[in-house]
């Protein structure tokens, strides 16, 4: 099934860039973009280009005072002190020059890749840029300055009456959106990441389900470390599926965030290749059964930048804009182009082959666990079905 | 941390002479276990828990007619003397009440007036906010030999990394009581070249560590 999709893109993702040494690395938008190139997957004609967003556009989410800290950041007039009150400057989001415009264009992005699904001139669009989801109202964290998904969904309520569902798959909680929208019946969070037991940034708790009218509107399935793709996806789209049926939303919006995969440095989780085709391809189906097809899949995290971001971002833009995944061997050309630059031997096919890691011990166990923390966070759906049928 | 940061100083009240029956109605209504029990000067003379209250009322069982009972003044069920405790106390010393006492709540009062309560449900939340969770942070488990001067040691590597620490505790290896285990959470996504630096100072990490091995 082939859809009218557009692919954000622009060069300068890449000013998005805090240290030399830093794990988050744009460079893993060329290297998709590249990819499916190569595959003869992305024409130019669905590339569109990413505008640079309006600071009344960020004001949406973010406080003006914010949006004035970041921009002294970037011009280097900021006072250490000053920094720290807004999350900036820290090993995590340091100060970098043109941090402001640079968050502008990824922000810009997602809403781009919002406006052309608004306007119908196609079904679905992607912002690999986009999908910073620890971004607050006045404070930078964990990698992300401005919260470009939150901008969009305030975009969306505030040109539109459609109800906003939030699918959040990167292995971190996804902390900011659900907080912008805690207290907001209109939009449904739904974050599946490893447990905040250990991992940043501690939250997304099963009993974190929303506040005043926006209870009942926030969705956490926070999985166990070692958990592999059967146990996620069975818990994916079984949620998925229950919470779309239920809240009924006109688009989703979906981060990507590529941090679930066993060779990611940063987290504990145990998928594969497999994951990052089952989750777009239930996304895809959703959006088109309920949304009319409405789909804008952002990026997010993902730091294993040659041997799994480049897989999983081109198998999301082959699943929205084909219905089917990749598979076989990688094209040679763009390993070629690569290689020389990777640290690290770079995957030859599109799947990871069977016993890429070490076996997981204790897997029933958590599989087991999972399975219960499904059924608390679903028990609420199913009270409703049960009790307001 | 002092009982004053903690307690809860909306507390409601009853006096000697109210009827079983207000009790109940305000348990429900305010959802609460236990009712202080105040005269006129605002002294504590009593308390009563859910639990009384639900002995002293009729039973399902019963004919609704006969609720007599529940018109009783609510002194003839209180508890009595209270254990209560100062705005200056500390928190791990209501603690130790609730653990030895095997209560689950007590008043707060300065010059014998009540000024505030705590509850179990209040020690809990506040067990939560010391370990850290309540920031956004990552959590890393350090084995260190058990002598005098480990813990400065350990934090100066994330002092030289400009890494903001949430919470520290620290508590013994059970299998081996020559070692301790520091439990750090540190407000950063990235705790890798943390860890890195902890190695390299001989440390053993014991979180993140291998598949299989979670305790």
């Amino acid at each position: 099934m082939t859809c009218p999709s557009s692919f954000v893109f622009s060069e300068e993702f890449t000013r998005y860039r805090f240290r030399d040494d830093h794990p988050f690395n744009q460079q893993r938008v060329l290297m998709t973009k590249d990819l499916l190139e190569k595959e003869h997957a992305l024409t130019d004609d669905q590339i569109i280009p990413p505008r640079v967003a309006t600071e009344q556009e960020l004001r949406l989410v973010h406080h003006p005072k914010y949006i004035n800290a970041v921009k002294r950041g970037g011009e280097g007039l900021l006072t250490e002190s000053e920094a720290l009150e807004y999350g900036i400057g820290t090993e995590d989001t340091p100060i970098f020059s043109g941090m402001h415009e640079a968050s502008s264009l990824l922000v810009g992005g997602t809403l781009a890749a919002i406006d052309s699904v608004l306007q119908g001139k196609v079904k679905h669009s992607t912002n690999l840029g986009g999908g910073l989801h620890h971004g607050f109202e006045r404070k930078a964290s964990g990698f992300c300055i401005y919260n470009d998904g939150a901008v969009g969904i305030k975009y969306i309520r505030k040109h539109t009456d459609y109800k906003v569902l939030y699918v959040d798959t990167d292995a971190h909680h996804g902390d900011g959106v659900q907080w912008a929208f805690y207290d907001d019946p209109n939009v449904c969070t739904f974050s599946i990441h490893e447990t905040g037991r250990y991992l940043f940034p501690g939250t997304g708790n099963v009993n974190e389900r929303g506040l005043k009218e926006g209870y009942g509107y926030s969705f956490n399935l926070p999985i166990d470390a070692f958990t592999e793709n059967e146990s996620f996806i069975q818990l994916y789209e079984y949620a998925f599926r229950q919470i779309v049926d239920y809240f009924r939303p006109d688009i989703i919006i979906t981060q990507n965030g590529a941090d679930a995969h066993f060779l990611d440095p940063l987290t504990h989780l145990c998928g594969t290749m497999k994951l990052y085709e089952k989750i777009p391809m239930l996304a895809h189906q959703l959006a088109h059964e309920y949304c009319e097809g409405r789909w804008v899949a952002l990026g997010g995290g993902g730091y294993d930048i040659w041997r799994v971001v480049p897989r999983a971002w081109a198998q999301l833009w082959k699943i929205m804009s084909t219905g089917s995944p990749f598979n076989g061997p990688l094209p040679a050309s763009w390993k070629d182009h690569w290689q020389s630059k990777s640290p690290v031997q770079l995957p030859l096919h599109w799947d990871d082959p069977a016993g890429s890691y070490q076996e997981i011990p204790r897997k029933q166990e958590i599989s087991e666990k999972n399975q219960k923390i499904l059924e608390k966070s679903m028990q609420f759906i199913l009270n409703q079905k049960k009790f307001n049928s | 941390m002092k009982v004053e940061e903690i307690m809860n100083k909306d507390v409601i009240t009853m006096s000697p002479d109210d009827c079983i029956e207000t009790a109940l109605k305000l348990l429900n209504a305010h959802r609460i276990r236990h009712i202080p029990i105040v005269d006129q000067q605002n002294c504590v003379i009593g308390i009563v828990s859910d639990r009384d209250v639900r002995d002293a009322s009729p039973s399902i069982f019963d004919d609704p007619e006969q609720s007599e009972q529940l018109n009783h003044p609510i002194q003839s069920i209180m508890t009595t003397p209270v254990t209560t405790v100062h705005p200056l106390d500390f928190v791990e010393e209501v603690a130790g009440i609730f653990y030895e006492q095997e209560i689950a709540c007590v008043p707060v009062t300065r010059n014998d007036e009540l000024i505030g309560i705590i509850t179990e449900k209040d020690m809990l939340h506040t067990l939560i906010q010391l370990t850290g969770t309540n920031v956004q942070s990552s959590q890393i488990e350090i084995k260190v030999i058990n002598k005098p001067g480990m813990l400065p040691q350990v934090t100066q590597v994330f002092g030289k990394r400009k890494v903001n620490i949430s919470s520290v505790l620290i508590y013994p290896y059970k299998p081996d009581q020559n070692y301790k285990i520091i439990v750090v959470r540190i407000q950063t996504m990235n705790p890798l070249p943390t860890i890195e630096d902890l190695k390299a100072e001989g440390y053993e990490v014991l979180w993140p560590n291998l598949p299989g091995m979670t305790s």
